[in-house]
């Protein structure tokens, strides 16, 4: 277990002086998710946000791997230096092939101890905020959830981590006085992808693990992975087409999906049409979804509410269909067609297709 | 077999407003409810005394008037409800949450063993799913998040195997009690209360622990002084400036719409257009 | 575990919670059942309270009842769609030290009512609906039963306070199938403005309130009113038509109360509000004609339920209490004095009612629901010639007043014979005399 005790500070009111020893704390780091083999695309989408931070802060980028000794680590930590980290702090273990929170909390609460950065980015996947509350409770510092925006306060020289809060209907900025590093976890599609740049290069440390596998009380049985492939890719879909209540009834559902398939596209829906059981819960899009950051979003009978709203908004552009010229999605979509859904998909996905024939003829 | 749920009262947030002009949250009349997620983690643990008989203690911090939150539980079938409320906890951020619920739970365990600890998946209006893991790291006690189903369990060998949501997949894993456990929406079904368990519930009483008597040892650590997080600010988020482009729909037949709709696109974003449309044609 | 009580009480609105209260603290066991999930749930109208039935059942409820503003204003509007005709009344008077009738949020009233109804020992539970009532061979009321698995409860008494829709009253055969002359429609919206911009708009200070009612074109030719009222960071504004006009016109109470809205006298006292909370409610406005019996062997009904409602005056929760509170009483003094719930013991209930403001006050207007009904140019005609004969005399442009005073009178007659006139004059006073 760590030593980084809290501060002792005045009761009233937080001094936002830190304490000596926490003056150390240098550099913006991002925990890497590698599973299986695999970088979650979620962790070079926060490469893009350090590099930021770190520029502001005048520091280097670190990326922190975690994983089996199969030579998969490594292989991250070059693709890490492509996406801007300045070193890479690696831990590799054949304990660490699956993920479990026991050896991943040693490992990455050592490396912090060892090599303390101010602040460190995990995506919130489930093993991300596994892993983040985990280590932040050993660490006895602050974590803020599900960011949607972060920045450096310039006067205090602190992370300002921004995040909705009350179901999304506000925004709270929130700092880490006195402890550090300052941890944040932003979800998937939050932020952009930045751009590799290829051939670049950086630092590698090694750090030992130093756990026995016997000394591990949970034990993978099993990673059964899920049959429907398609649903991990919603949140990467370039055109995503999605449902509300608006279209009544589950057998018009196949509306949507027709002219998803016409777009080459990922379909999905509103939580009322998961909670009726007209889609499962993994085409959900919203605050309680997926985040969704396509080039296109098409909505159709869907209002717009809040909850959804915050799911959607990172997308190039938005094409609402409502019967309500005042529903809220309006407010927000870019581009909107007052009209009934039932009508108007079937003519949609025909116009498409169409184009698309044209297209293959020209070619 | 004796497990702790861990349940907040919170306001129902899809009735929660901002106030138009100063930005902050209007409460007044606003219904609290049992944040959701924590009903599957008391049904599971209703499930597990189901089957292999036991206790199921819940526990809430938060201002008094959890306490309905608690009863609620009581009524479901939980048979001892604990309340931890004090000043002193207002004000904190998960760490200091954590570090609450871990002592009383501590001192829980002391008069009778647990061995399971149940959370939900994250709250609606903390929303962090960090408390759960808190509290596991704190006891220092397995700790298995998003389960969506308890695969197998063994008393005697003090065995769980559970199925775990993972990123592309479920995980099955396998631990030794006892463990903390948050449990994956969609898991169970909250049970409807028999009218002698809302009896009993109406009836019991609801013990309430404050800062001298949860088992809190420091008191540095609870609260707005246990808590390294600081809020800075809270606003509402900025509206879009403009609002959507309408496509002209009135009095047109559906097929012309589309086609309008599809040069509308087409002119945005070209790039897009490209995609699903012709290409514009060569030099222009 | 088979439970008995001395008294069931169905719904913990104003009216069950008064029962409730009177008898535990009669020391009696009391069995409160209510369907929302906690009370007032389900009762989310701002409205008006009457002080005195509260201070009838308890005294000091003014230092902690979560009370928005007291009343100083009343004011009364006859619309057309481009004007009003307003009488206001305002005194300095109101200010008193208790004062007399306040804005109220019944949810947290009821909320508050009930946690008094608790403290004084009734037993409460919520989310549970009484689907039935259980009689034994003689068809006397002996218990409840519920939607929950082993939900039958016995009972000497129950005393049914279940509202307007008298489901569980009904099924009973208590309560005659509702008429849809007898009930209007309330819809209701609440408008949120900071505290200080509706002190400004209604000229009052800090915890002061006004009323506005409103009759006239705004319902469209259907029997109803349009209200106003100020909460202490909201305005309620809502209108009520019989549900009867609702259905011959086809306009839907939403429609309606969006012109309201829209009408140039309310318009700018919403203006910049965030609405949040439709809500729409029936209110039971047959008045003493349509009230069912209210008592019988091992039952009683209180509230809404039995029509207690002065519609003219938009008198519910007060009649509500009252009724609650002389139920609980008569089973107190029945159960003090040794005696069985029957039907001619139950009678002293009716018999005290009719002692009371409550029954004086139905009967007084008994024939005004009707009279209503048949005549609805008391809310088209009349506000639409006389907003026409205030513009023409205010306006000054040349004519002199005596022909204006002519033409206003032509007016009047040509929309309605003097006989008409005459006969509307004598209807009015005679139902509301
Ligand atoms: C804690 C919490 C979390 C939540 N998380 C999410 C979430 O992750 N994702 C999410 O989506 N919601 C979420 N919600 C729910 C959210 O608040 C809304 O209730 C939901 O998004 C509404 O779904 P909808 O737009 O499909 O339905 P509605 O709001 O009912 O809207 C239906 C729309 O369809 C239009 N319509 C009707 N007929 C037609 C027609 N023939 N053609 C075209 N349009 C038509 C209507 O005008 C209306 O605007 C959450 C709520 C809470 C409280
Ligand atoms: C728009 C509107 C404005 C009004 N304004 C005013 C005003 O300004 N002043 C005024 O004095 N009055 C006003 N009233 C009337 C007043 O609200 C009612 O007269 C009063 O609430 C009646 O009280 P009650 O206890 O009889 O019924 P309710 O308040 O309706 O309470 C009945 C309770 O019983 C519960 N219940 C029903 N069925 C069952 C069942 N089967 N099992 C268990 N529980 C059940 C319900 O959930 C409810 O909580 C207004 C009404 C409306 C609709
Ligand atoms: N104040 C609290 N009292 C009891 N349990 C809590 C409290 N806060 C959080 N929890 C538990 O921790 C889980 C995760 O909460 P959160 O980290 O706020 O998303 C919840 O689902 C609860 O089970």
């Amino acid at each position: 277990m760590s030593d980084a005790k809290p501060a002792r500070r005045a009761p009233k009111g937080k001094t936002t002086e830190l304490p000596e020893h926490l003056k150390a704390y240098k550099g913006v780091w991002v925990f890497i998710e590698l599973e299986r083999g695999r970088v979650h695309p979620v962790s070079w989408e926060l490469m893009g946000e350090a590099g930021k931070l770190a520029e502001a802060l005048n520091v280097e980028v670190g990326a922190v791997l975690i994983g089996p000794a199969d030579g998969s680590v490594e292989a991250a930590a070059q693709e890490a230096f492509t996406y801007g980290a300045d070193v890479a702090y690696l831990v590799k273990d054949p304990i660490l092939t699956h993920y479990r929170t026991e050896p991943y909390t040693k490992a990455l609460t050592d490396v912090v101890n060892a090599y303390k950065p101010e602040i460190m980015l995990l995506g919130a996947t489930t093993l991300g905020r596994d892993l983040a509350g985990s280590v932040a409770t050993t660490l006895k510092t602050g974590l803020t959830a599900d960011c949607t925006g972060l920045a450096i306060d310039l006067e205090s020289k602190t992370l300002a981590s921004t995040r909705p809060t009350f179901g999304g209907t506000l925004l709270c900025t929130i700092h880490t006085v006195n402890a550090r590093p300052q941890m944040s976890t932003v979800r998937p599609r939050v932020m952009s992808m930045p751009e590799a740049e290829p051939g670049r290069t950086g630092r590698i440390v090694e750090h030992p693990l130093d756990l026995m596998e016997s000394a591990i009380i949970t034990k993978v049985l099993d990673f059964i992975p899920d049959r429907d492939q398609n649903q991990a890719q919603l949140a990467y879909a370039d055109i995503v087409v999605a449902g509300g209540r608006g279209l009544g009834g589950p057998e018009n559902y196949r509306l949507v999906q027709e002219l998803a398939e016409a777009l080459g596209a990922e379909y999905g829906g509103s939580r009322p049409l998961v909670q009726k059981g007209w889609i499962t819960a993994d085409r959900q899009i919203g605050q309680t979804g997926k985040t969704i950051r396509p080039k296109l979003y098409i909505a159709c009978g869907i209002s717009g509410a809040i909850q959804h709203r915050v799911g959607v908004e990172g997308a190039d552009r938005i094409l609402a269909i409502n019967s309500d010229p005042n529903a809220p999605i309006f407010d927000f979509a870019h581009h909107g067609i007052v009209g009934d859904a039932l009508t108007l998909l079937p003519a949609l996905t025909q116009a498409f297709r169409q184009q698309r024939s044209v297209d293959r003829l020209a070619s | 077999m004796h497990s702790v749920v861990c349940i907040k009262q919170v306001p129902d947030s899809a009735q929660i407003r901002v106030h138009p002009v100063t930005n902050t949250i209007m409460r007044q009349g606003v219904p609290t409810i049992i944040n959701p997620y924590d009903l599957y983690a008391v049904e599971e643990a209703l499930r597990v005394k189901d089957k292999v008989g036991g206790k199921v203690t819940v526990i809430s911090m938060g201002p008094p008037m959890a306490e309905q939150a608690l009863r609620k539980a009581l009524s479901f079938g939980a048979d001892r409800a604990i309340l931890v409320t004090d000043r002193a906890f207002a004000g904190s951020d998960t760490l200091a949450t954590s570090y609450v619920l871990a002592s009383a739970i501590a001192k829980v365990a002391a008069e009778e063993p647990v061995d399971i600890v149940f959370c939900g998946k994250q709250t609606i209006d903390g929303d962090t799913a960090q408390v759960g893991p808190g509290i596991a790291r704190r006891l220092d006690i397995q700790q298995l998040t998003y389960v969506a189903k308890l695969e197998r369990l063994d008393l005697d060998k003090r065995e769980i195997a559970v199925q775990r949501r993972a990123e592309g997949g479920v995980q099955v894993l396998s631990t030794k009690l006892p463990c903390m456990i948050t449990m994956l929406e969609g898991s169970n079904e909250i049970r409807f209360a028999t009218m002698d368990d809302m009896f009993r519930a109406a009836r019991a009483n609801v013990e309430v622990w404050g800062a001298d008597t949860s088992g809190v040892e420091d008191k540095t650590q609870c609260g707005l002084k246990g808590s390294p997080t600081v809020v800075k600010k809270v606003f509402a988020p900025k509206p879009r400036e403009e609002k959507a482009e309408m496509i002209e729909s009135r009095d047109k037949a559906p097929a012309e719409i589309a086609a309008s709709t599809i040069e509308v696109l087409a002119a945005a974003d070209p790039a897009l257009a490209a995609e699903f449309g012709p290409r514009p044609p060569a030099g222009a | 575990m088979a439970e008995h009580f001395d008294a069931i009480v169905v719904g913990a609105g104003p009216a069950g919670s008064a029962a409730a209260y009177t008898m535990a603290k009669a020391g009696l066991s009391v069995l409160q059942l209510e369907r929302g999930e906690y009370p007032g749930a389900k009762n989310v109208q701002g409205a008006i309270l009457y002080a005195d039935a509260v201070a009838d059942l308890i005294p000091d409820f003014r230092e902690e009842a979560p009370l928005e503003r007291h009343i100083i204003e009343q004011r009364m509007w006859m619309l057309d769609d481009r004007s009003h005709i307003a009488s206001h009344f305002r005194s300095e008077n109101f200010n008193e030290e208790e004062p007399n009738r306040y804005t109220i949020i019944r949810t947290q009233f009821d909320k508050w009512f009930s946690s008094k109804v608790r403290e004084a020992g009734a037993l409460l539970i919520c989310e549970t609906t009484v689907t039935d009532l259980m009689k034994d061979e003689k068809g006397r009321v002996v218990g409840v039963r519920t939607d929950r698995e082993g939900g039958e409860i016995t009972a000497d008494v129950v005393i049914l306070a279940e509202g307007v829709n008298a489901l569980v009253a009904s099924k009973a055969g208590f309560a005659p199938t509702p008429n849809p002359e007898n009930f209007a429609l309330g819809v209701k919206e609440m408008h949120f403005l900071p505290q200080d911009v509706i002190e400004q708009r209604f000229n009052i200070g800090e915890d002061e309130g006004v009323v506005i009612e409103a009759i006239g074109t705004v319902t469209q030719g259907m029997l109803g009113t349009g209200f106003i009222y100020t909460n202490k960071e909201s305005l309620a504004v809502g209108l009520g038509c019989m549900v009867s006009d609702f259905a011959h016109s086809g306009i839907t109470p939403y429609d309606l109360l969006e012109n309201f809205k829209q009408h140039p006298s309310v318009k700018p006292l919403l203006a910049g509000s965030e609405v949040k909370e439709y809500s729409a409610h029936m209110i039971p406005e047959g008045g003493y004609k349509a009230m069912p019996k209210v008592f019988g062997d091992g039952w009683m009904i209180a509230g809404d339920t039995g029509q207690f409602v002065n519609s003219l005056h938009r008198e519910g929760s007060n009649m509500a209490l009252t009724t609650g509170k002389v139920a609980g009483e008569t089973v107190a003094a029945l159960k003090r004095e040794g005696k069985p719930m029957t039907e001619a013991n139950l009678a002293r209930y009716r018999q005290t009612l009719n002692d009371s403001y409550v029954i004086k006050d139905l009967k007084k207007y008994r024939e005004l629901p009707g009279i209503l009904h048949r005549n609805k140019q008391f809310v088209t005609t009349y506000p639409q010639l006389m907003s026409k004969a205030m513009e023409s005399w205010f306006r000054v442009d040349g004519i002199d007043k005596r022909t204006k005073e002519k033409s206003i009178l032509k007016s009047f007659l040509s929309a309605r014979s003097f006989t008409g006139l005459i006969g509307d004059a004598i209807k009015v006073a005679r139902a509301i005399r």
